[in-house]
């Protein structure tokens, strides 16, 4: 590992290219990440960024970032975390403000309002299978019977009653901490009984 | 504007969204638009658009425009800070302990239970930017570009971010006649 200067060189580095590299968010540039981390600067090997990997995974919160600031802690401490997430994330920040700005400068071009009206059909597809990766998942983690009824519990509360979206994402991620070990018991006793 | 708000409403957003970025969009999108008022949805389907024809976490790119739209500089160390360092910093402090909660079912039970309330806001969300899309250029039209991009991106295999370049060329190309 190389001292001082070098170790931050590295940082701004390997995880500018993979924020300027990765396409498709977050989850998607984890390959890269570890390519740059295992394989190129040798900074942990293969099983301490998968197990890394899954510790992050049990957090909320873009999973990106966390690894950037992991990595840089582990190399150069506090000051090292904060390099590699600035690194990783501010190039694609600034290219965010410019390209929306000069977007909404020229608005009234009509090239430019064209532009944002071709786009908006496909941003509806992207979120639509978006939508329906999540429900996917829902229905083969949970069972679909279970993800059924949360899926339309969840749209009554959010959509009918109102709740607040966040209350809602509360209330189901603390039911959620318990789903497994009911439904451990329900079949426990289900056996039980048909032993009797 | 106030600072506060913005971090908050980036925090909540963020540590609330299990799963990666793309699950706080959603979340993002209650606290933007509809809560503390930002951006309308016409501004958010852009925001999204860009934000995904550029490279990088999707989730620290909405927190950088909407800060720095708010409040300059300071808004968007504050949105990015929310959105970044709460769990970037658990993960780092944590890394001890949550070694014990990996495999335990509590973890799995709120990573699973998360994903239908998920799969429905996303789907709320994909509503109003499809009422946003026929507002503009009406249903038809959009159906019509909405068929062609899910053929791209599923069966053409076309990356997301080209099929977004495309739509672009075929905006300024044809639709600017009709909206000039």
């Amino acid at each position: 590992m190389p001292e001082g200067i070098g170790a931050y060189k590295e940082l701004v580095l390997a995880m500018g290219r993979t924020g300027i590299l990765g396409y498709g968010g977050g989850p998607s540039v984890i390959p890269l990440i570890r390519y740059e981390a295992v394989t190129r600067y040798r900074w942990l090997d293969d099983d301490e960024f998968g197990e890394i990997l899954a510790l992050a995974n049990t957090l909320p919160g873009p999973i990106a970032t966390k690894m950037a600031a992991y990595l840089g802690y582990k190399q150069k401490g506090a000051s090292g975390a904060v390099v590699a997430v600035i690194a990783h994330i501010l190039p694609t920040s600034i290219a965010m403000i410019a390209l929306l700005g000069i977007l909404y400068a020229l608005r009234h071009s009509g090239i430019v309002a064209g532009m944002i009206a071709a786009v908006r059909p496909v941003i509806f597809v992207m979120l639509g299978l978006m939508a329906y990766e999540f429900a996917a998942k829902a229905w083969k983690g949970l069972g679909k019977g279970f993800a059924v009824g949360f899926g339309l519990s969840a749209f009554l509360l959010l959509y009918v009653l109102n709740v607040h979206p966040g209350l809602v994402v509360a209330v189901f991620l603390a039911y959620g901490s318990v789903h497994l070990k009911m439904i451990d018991r329900w079949r426990h006793q289900l056996k039980e009984r048909g032993k009797k | 504007m106030n600072g506060w708000e913005l971090f908050w409403g980036f925090f909540v957003a963020n540590v609330l969204g299990y799963g990666g970025g793309p699950s706080s969009i959603p979340l993002m999108q209650e606290e933007i638009v509809n809560h503390y008022h930002w951006l309308t949805n016409e501004e958010f389907a852009d925001v999204l658009a860009v934000g995904n024809a550029l490279p990088g976490p999707i989730a620290t790119k909405i927190a950088a425009f909407v800060g720095y739209r708010e409040a300059g500089w300071i808004g968007l160390i504050l949105t990015t800070v929310a959105t970044v360092v709460p769990s970037a910093l658990a993960l780092i402090l944590l890394l001890r302990i949550l070694n014990r909660f990996r495999e335990s079912s509590v973890v799995k039970g709120m990573t699973l239970l998360v994903q239908p309330v998920i799969a429905v806001m996303m789907a709320g969300l994909t509503w109003e930017v499809g009422k946003v899309s026929a507002a503009s250029i009406g249903i038809w039209q959009s159906l019509g570009i909405a068929g062609v991009s899910l053929w791209a991106m599923t069966k053409g295999r076309i990356h997301p971010a080209w099929v977004i370049v495309g739509a672009f060329v075929y905006g300024s190309l044809v639709l600017s006649h009709q909206l000039s």
